[in-house]
């Protein structure tokens, strides 16, 4: 393409856990439009740059539908939250779209958030309370990053927290890029589905002061709501949205934090920069995933390269986010970092609808651990931490802590 | 400091009110952008600026005096 013939292997092996790949800078250097073959051995166009992740995520030229017959498949084993047949069931543009992402978005709305804030603290207050009694050392994966976002959006979509484990298996197959075989994201895809559907039936005869109940009460399509199939599947994507990615964001924002204390230290002697240092925490997540994947039904220029028709484009936020032409000292960690204009949450009209769910958890995990463990460490080296490997979202497999 | 909304651009993030809930506010039928207050006070105007460079879909503008 621009300078660089070279076909790289997406997604990029990154050195240790929280460090950025060495082919993000170069790229955004020296071939900001890069050809990549993805892990189902289809070729990709990877965007790396700021401006033009930030373009093309906002432009609907650049599609989401990822079952065309010529679109790259990511993973060789089907399926997935981007190409499966479940991603079409909710329009994906248009007004379609907006209507169903108005419907939803009530109830993520920044007010909604800051209301449910001493119930987050309390949760929190509660894992942590168990994580010191069972400890030192703990996980803090397990013990809290995890559980956290669990309990609150099983409490928004009214389903049982107890059945969290199951959750985070088909959440796991639905994200899967080569951990599992076909047969097992299309057997959990089956379970889930399955369950979800049940569950909208259960709501449907005994509505509850859930999510669900009340896109169920709105009432059918030509009433201005949505088909039983759209509930079911907007339980199952918020049900992945909203615990997986925050999850392993908790996880790797205290890992970041905790590597070099005097972060910490800089936040218990100031702790009014916990808003910044989340924004902040968000935009040098080296780890963040597959990044965001379109599609082209017309010929689009980017970076001066004509992208014909058919192309599959990879946006790459967390490289985005490290570009020196927008960030000062773009690798460096600012916990005041004003403004912050990073994309982790994506950009445009597609941008994360549960971002203020995302801030105001990861907020509440910062007060509250700065509070209840002042003393907080980590129990091995950072460079012991190890990735969540084989799926579309980036996190650490556990965070040892002592206190 | 003048300050106006385009809510057909608002895609409902919400993070301007994460960030300045005295001068917005989001619609609770469906999270669209509310301006409270077009003109605010000069002590908001450093977070407002930033309400406007963080927004997803640039639906806040600023208008410096």
């Amino acid at each position: 393409m621009t300078t660089d013939e070279q076909v790289l292997n997406y997604p990029f092996p990154g050195e240790t856990a929280l460090e950025p790949p060495a082919e993000w800078e170069r790229l955004r250097e020296q071939c900001p439009v890069a050809h990549v073959r993805l892990p189902s051995g289809d070729q990709a166009t990877l965007l790396t740059r700021y401006d033009d992740v930030k373009r093309v995520l906002a432009d609907p030229r650049f599609t989401r539908q990822l079952t065309a017959p010529d679109a790259a498949r990511l993973s060789a084993e089907g399926g997935g939250v981007f190409s499966g047949e479940m991603s079409q069931i909710i329009p994906d543009m248009g007004e379609g779209h907006l209507h169903w992402r108005r419907l939803v978005a009530r109830w993520f709305t920044a007010k909604r958030m800051i209301a449910l804030r001493p119930a987050m603290t309390e949760i929190a207050d509660r894992l942590v309370d168990d994580m010191v009694a069972a400890g030192p050392p703990g996980d803090l994966r397990a013990a809290l990053g995890f559980p956290l976002p669990v309990y609150v959006i099983c409490d928004m979509l009214g389903v049982p927290a107890e059945d969290r484990d199951r959750f985070s298996h088909w959440s796991d197959a639905l994200l899967n890029l080569t951990r599992y075989t076909k047969a097992e994201t299309e057997a959990s895809q089956v379970e889930f589905f399955q369950y979800m559907s049940e569950h909208v039936t259960a709501k449907r005869a005994e509505p509850g002061e859930d999510l669900l109940s009340e896109l169920i009460a709105v009432g059918p399509p030509e009433d201005g709501g949505l088909s039983d199939l759209q509930i079911v599947v907007t339980g199952m994507g918020l049900l992945v949205a909203g615990h997986e990615t925050t999850a392993n964001m908790i996880g790797k924002m205290v890992a970041m934090l905790l590597g070099d204390r005097s972060r910490w230290e800089r936040l218990l002697a100031d702790p009014s920069l916990v808003r910044t240092t989340v924004e902040e925490a968000l935009r040098l997540d080296a780890n963040a995933g597959f990044g965001l994947p379109r599609y082209l039904h017309e010929e689009i220029e980017v970076s001066g390269t004509a992208l014909p028709r058919g192309t599959t484009v990879i946006c790459s936020m967390a490289s985005a986010n490290r570009d020196e032409g927008v960030f000062d000292a773009a690798d460096e960690m600012d916990l005041g970092r004003s403004p912050n204009q990073h994309l982790a949450f994506g950009s445009g009209i597609h941008s994360c609808l549960g971002q203020a769910l995302a801030r105001t958890e990861l907020q509440v995990v910062l007060e509250v651990l700065l509070r209840r463990l002042p003393t907080l460490e980590l129990a091995v080296p950072q460079e012991e931490l190890r990735r969540v490997e084989g799926l579309a979202v980036g996190g650490l497999s556990e965070l040892p802590v002592r206190w | 400091m003048k300050v106006s909304v385009d809510q057909t651009r608002c895609c409902g993030a919400g993070q301007c009110v994460l960030t300045v809930p005295e001068v917005f506010d989001q619609r609770e039928e469906d999270g669209i952008v509310v301006l409270l207050d077009p003109e605010p006070a000069e002590e908001f105007h450093s977070t407002v600026r930033e309400a406007a460079a963080v927004c997803p879909t640039s639906a806040i503008t600023v208008h410096e005096d």
